[in-house]
């Protein structure tokens, strides 16, 4: 039967949201994708689409490669000017199916952007929702996390992920 | 304008900046352009399908309400109550039969017309309106619609020039081989509001020069460069552009040399990024259309798109698109357009660059206002090529824009 997430589990899970914000705000960018299994969905959407089931994400990656690659674009090919992100993020309610061993997530997130000319700004502002499993290495990771931005227009660009 | 503008003298090929800051130049273009005698995108059919449906969107910063009223005819009307100018439609989108005001409530039908006023014979003998007060008189100013293959504009004008003739015969060809009659399916929206002048982004989807260089995720993957075969048409005034280009392939050559950071090495770890198929009759890879004054249309691959334009204020825009498949598309053909979204949106490894590169531009703009920009590649001329060495397009619409702006 489903249940909600025990202490030990909640604990687990709060620090993989920890690790998660670590990585995209302080680096090393690449171990963002190990925080995913092999096989994954992740999609950024606006609320818009989200709420009337539209499929489009403006970022959708839909496996650790594609995980890596947007990430050496970030790096690489995407010109963008230098800035600071910082992930807020709080609120974490999970429930685990006993049966499957998949933990369902959501949680509130808050993206701080600090370019260097100009007063920190919020970047996006949203939930995430979430499919958690225990990979064979016994850590967590994604499976598939969906995070839907309620500040439907974006200051200029998204470069780094949410 | 503190001093009227010169411009300068070498014409279309020099930029005054003051044109992407000054707010007098600004509220000109607002009347005379986004208000002006032509056709604005508004929405797509598909978005408006039963009686009562209706969308908000603005022209230029002027909120619209477009319906389709009961017999089925797409209406638009100006966003306001005509009591005390309250915003009458709060939702972006809905279905209703009336709009209601929420001050006074004054209603209006799906026509625009006012058929309810509160207390119009008054209150126990007291108050109501004037013997001369007529409702027909205080309908919502309408504006003139047209319905092309799925996609709707309107118009401020009281007699706009036939559709057709407005985008011109080129144009039309093109807009009418994306919009082929097919229904459409609206597959999501994305909006971003970019720190620049709205028409930096038309001067840059009217650029094919910035797009072999800027764009290296494009470059290093052959969706894009500068010895493919190309060509830029205009319509008649310049107002309008199209950039059509077929893809090549991901390898060095003399068109990459100049490319400070081409990655020839940036494999895909998931090719299925990139998997673009073969979908229109013709050979052309990428298509992208400018139509006056507030729309781009977008076939990169199989990403199809819509990027509406609304300004706000001198130095800044907002960019609504609308990405959008046909009905008929099976669901590997939607899962791929959904895929290749990746390049383009707000969050685009390719438009990315773009909405950066703008707001980089209006801040060297605003710190040298009365300093000129140089438009010379491929020349002085406005008319047509063969190729993608050349800035011809943005000077075409600098010709139509100071006849219309009387700069
Ligand atoms: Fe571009």
């Amino acid at each position: 039967m489903i249940q909600p997430v025990d202490a030990t589990l909640q604990h687990e899970l709060e620090r993989l949201y920890s690790r998660y914000a670590q990585v995209l705000d302080d680096g090393p960018l690449d171990a963002w994708p190990d925080l995913f299994t092999d096989e994954c969905l992740y999609r950024v959407m606006p609320r818009d689409n989200h709420d009337q089931g539209l499929p489009l994400a403006i970022i959708r990656c839909e496996s650790r490669g594609m995980l890596a690659d947007r990430v050496r674009a970030v790096r690489e090919t995407i010109m963008h000017e230098p800035r600071y992100l910082r992930h807020q993020i709080s609120n974490v309610l999970a429930t685990l199916d006993p049966a499957t061993g998949v933990i369902e997530s959501t949680a509130n997130y808050l993206v701080v952007e600090v370019l260097f000319d100009e007063l920190p700004r919020m970047l996006s502002v949203g939930r995430y929702i979430d499919r958690v499993v225990r990979a064979a290495d016994g850590m967590l990771r994604f499976q598939e996390k969906l995070c839907v931005y309620d500040s439907v227009l974006v200051p200029n660009t998204i470069v780094y992920p949410i | 304008m503190q001093q009227r503008l010169i411009w300068p003298a070498e014409g279309h090929a020099a930029l005054p900046y003051r044109i992407y800051s000054d707010t007098d130049i600004y509220q000109r273009e607002l009347e005379r352009i986004f208000e002006g005698p032509g056709w604005a995108y508004v929405a797509l059919e598909a978005e408006l399908p039963e009686p009562g449906d209706f969308r908000v969107t603005k022209i230029g910063e002027r909120s619209v309400v477009i319906t389709r009223d009961q017999d089925g005819t797409l209406r638009g009307f100006l966003n306001r109550c005509a009591h005390r100018g309250v915003k009458l439609c709060r939702q972006q989108r809905g279905n209703s039969r009336f709009f209601v005001c929420p001050y006074h409530q004054w209603s209006y039908d799906a026509q625009g017309r006012l058929r309810g006023v509160p207390f119009i014979n008054g209150v126990k003998q007291q108050g109501g309106m004037p013997e001369d007060f007529s409702r027909e008189q205080h309908a919502l100013p309408s504006l003139r619609i047209h319905v092309r293959n799925g996609v709707v504009f309107a118009s401020f004008a009281a007699d706009p020039p036939p559709f057709e003739d407005y985008l011109g015969e080129a144009n039309l060809h093109y807009f009418d081989r994306v919009f082929d009659g097919r229904a459409l399916t609206v597959l999501g929206y994305s909006r971003q509001l970019i720190p620049g002048n709205w028409k930096l982004m038309f001067e840059n989807i009217k650029d094919p020069y910035h797009a072999s260089l800027l764009h290296v995720f494009l470059v290093t993957f052959g969706l894009f460069r500068a010895d493919q075969k190309s060509a830029v048409r205009m319509d008649g005034t310049g107002r309008h552009a199209l950039l059509i280009s077929q893809r090549g392939e991901a390898r060095h050559s003399e068109a990459t040399q100049d490319i400070a950071n081409l990655r020839e090495d940036f494999t895909l770890a998931d090719p299925r990024l990139l998997d673009p198929v073969k979908e229109f009759p013709d050979t052309a890879t990428v298509v992208m259309q400018t139509i006056w004054p507030n729309l781009i249309v977008q076939q990169q691959s199989n990403t199809l798109a819509l990027r509406q334009i609304q300004p706000r204020g001198p130095e800044a825009f907002e960019l609504h698109w609308t990405f959008f498949g046909y009905a008929d598309d099976d669901a590997a053909m939607t899962t791929r357009r959904l895929r290749q979204a990746n390049l383009m949106s707000s969050a685009g490894l390719v438009s990315g660059d773009d909405s950066e590169v703008i707001k980089l531009a209006q801040d060297g703009i605003r710190e040298n206002v009365d300093t000129t920009g140089v438009l010379l590649m491929g020349g002085r001329g406005t008319g047509d090529e063969d190729h993608m060495v050349t800035e011809a397009a943005i000077r075409a619409f600098y010709k139509h824009y100071r006849e219309v702006m009387e700069l």
